[in-house]
């Protein structure tokens, strides 16, 4: 079982969000992923208005409608907007079918405007997926690192955090957040380098480790091969490729069952 | 299967699992490569250029169980350039070198490289430019490289049309014109380890001709299975595939 927690549209081939949707959902077929994950727009917004989030999560609400066997939706937000966010949640994750929100770089996450939408997002038994980095030439100036990541998960230690790209230094994201075990590691996004996997999971354990890609714009080869090359025991790939997402996604999934 | 783009001995910053030749080799077997050509990590730093391309020899002899074939590190910026090549050649009978002029800093279109590509051409000998070793994003502030600048490559290798050139670690740094331009030119192979995109390898023979498209991993820096996972994820069909996994590189190699 293979679940993805981390796909966009861009990269692919489709003027439209459903031919787009079509395409990745063929290259996953190709390689054995059961499940994608899909948010944000055919066209990114570092900082998006209110009305550009709703565009964008409008295009990934179209392109959920024919595959809700297949796929995933996360609503994008902007805490630099705080009550439209939270109020875009309502709309796309209580209303609607998405189970998770992302959170790019219009703002650092340690910064206290993320409260209202984390807790909300916990009320929600939503996920929460917050990209980060370190970038060896500098970050962008709203773009979060791994230890932006920590000061909010220490603000709120009964809330789970996912935090995207391992940082994309892995070695360093992977230490930054291995005394904080609310934080989970997403291994999407990232160059395929050669030991990521099996620094992961002696530092984190393999139960806080959830498979992403990337893709369209990535590869889903080279990101499966982080763990599918890794040398790491079967029991553990199984966790990460998807027994980890799915059981992070169990309590929302069960309230959107009994709705 | 061919794979054209691995290297032997320690990164500079990280331990990494297959970075034990005999580790690397037992990888590649159980992906089913048949032979590997190698370069030297250790040719990224070093100026005694002579000792790596020795040792690289004797390992891939000692420990690559026949799959093994040397790719001498030349950096043309060094004292007698010349020396090391002319020994990659006569003496240990490399069918090929490999240039990284990000970590050595010379342009595409320096004096420097033209040498190397002439006298390359002379010899027969295949030439792997790497673009780069890493996404610079994750690199050592030690390093501090330069990105290369790709656009005067193609108009560089127009002046060497006995040369063959093989591009590995490009899909960064060669895009739109650069790369158009040098897909044109019959003589010009790029390899697929940093490829990316959903289906990239099928996107890039939409680009440029399957003949001129071959199996890398950057190996043992990325995770050898990467690339063998790329040629699944797009529909090329067995011909295609076969031409990519090792039928490119051996035509390549028996033309040399």
């Amino acid at each position: 079982m293979i679940w993805d927690l981390h796909c966009h549209f861009t990269g692919l081939e489709g003027r439209t969000p459903d031919e787009r949707m079509a395409n990745l959902i063929e290259y996953a077929d190709r390689m054995g992923v059961d499940k994608v994950t899909i948010f944000m727009g055919i066209r990114h917004s570092l900082d998006p208005t209110p009305e550009v989030f709703r565009r964008e999560n409008d295009e990934v609400m179209q392109a959920l409608s024919h595959w809700h066997d297949r796929a995933f939706g996360f609503a994008y937000v902007n805490p630099n907007y705080p009550d439209e966010s939270v109020a875009e949640m309502d709309r796309m994750i209580a209303d609607g079918p998405m189970v998770g929100i992302k959170l790019w770089v219009a703002c650092r996450c340690s910064d206290p405007k993320l409260d209202a939408i984390v807790t909300h997002a916990a009320k929600l038994k939503a996920v929460i997926f917050q990209h980060t980095w370190y970038k060896t030439r500098g970050n962008l100036p709203g773009e979060s690192t791994p230890e932006d990541l920590v000061v909010l998960a220490k603000r709120f230690p009964e809330i789970t955090f996912i935090c995207g790209h391992s940082g994309g230094n892995w070695e360093l994201g992977i230490r930054a957040i291995r005394r904080h075990p609310n934080i989970m590691l997403g291994t999407g996004g990232f160059d395929p380098t050669a030991g990521m996997m099996e620094m992961a999971v002696r530092e984190l354990g393999a139960d806080r480790i959830i498979y992403g890609s990337d893709a369209g714009g990535r590869s889903f080869a080279s990101q499966l091969a982080k763990v599918q090359g890794a040398d790491i025991d079967n029991a553990a790939k199984k966790m990460i490729l998807g027994r980890n997402y799915q059981r992070l996604l169990q309590p929302i999934l069960n309230d959107k069952v009994q709705k | 299967m061919i794979d054209v783009n691995v290297s032997l001995f320690r990164w500079p910053t990280r331990r990494l699992p297959d970075d034990d030749t005999k580790l690397l080799v037992r990888r590649l077997r159980a992906n089913g490569i048949t032979q590997a050509w190698a370069g030297s990590f250790e040719g990224l730093l070093h100026n005694d250029l002579t000792g790596v391309n020795d040792r690289l020899a004797a390992e891939c002899i000692e420990q690559g169980e026949e799959i093994l074939v040397p790719f001498g590190t030349i950096n043309p910026m060094l004292p007698d350039w010349e020396g090391d090549l002319l020994r990659c050649t006569d003496h240990h009978r490399m069918p090929g070198i490999r240039l990284h002029p990000d970590f050595h800093r010379y342009s595409l279109d320096s004096e420097a490289i033209q040498r190397v590509f002439a006298l390359a051409s002379e010899k027969q000998l295949i030439v792997q430019l790497a673009l780069r070793m890493e996404d610079v994003r994750t690199s050592s502030s030690v390093f501090s490289l330069a990105e290369v600048d790709t656009a005067p490559l193609a108009k560089t290798v127009e002046k060497f049309p006995q040369l063959q050139l093989v591009v590995l670690n490009w899909s960064r740094d060669l895009r739109g014109p650069a790369f158009g331009d040098l897909a044109q030119l019959k003589n010009v192979c790029f390899d697929i380890a940093t490829l990316e995109s959903a289906g990239g390898v099928g996107k890039l023979i939409q680009e440029v001709p399957y003949q001129q498209v071959l199996l890398g991993s950057h190996a043992p820096f990325f995770y050898h299975v990467a690339a063998m996972l790329k040629l699944r994820e797009s529909e090329l069909g067995e011909f295609i595939t076969t031409a990519i996994a090792g039928g490119n590189a051996a035509r390549l190699l028996a033309g040399n």
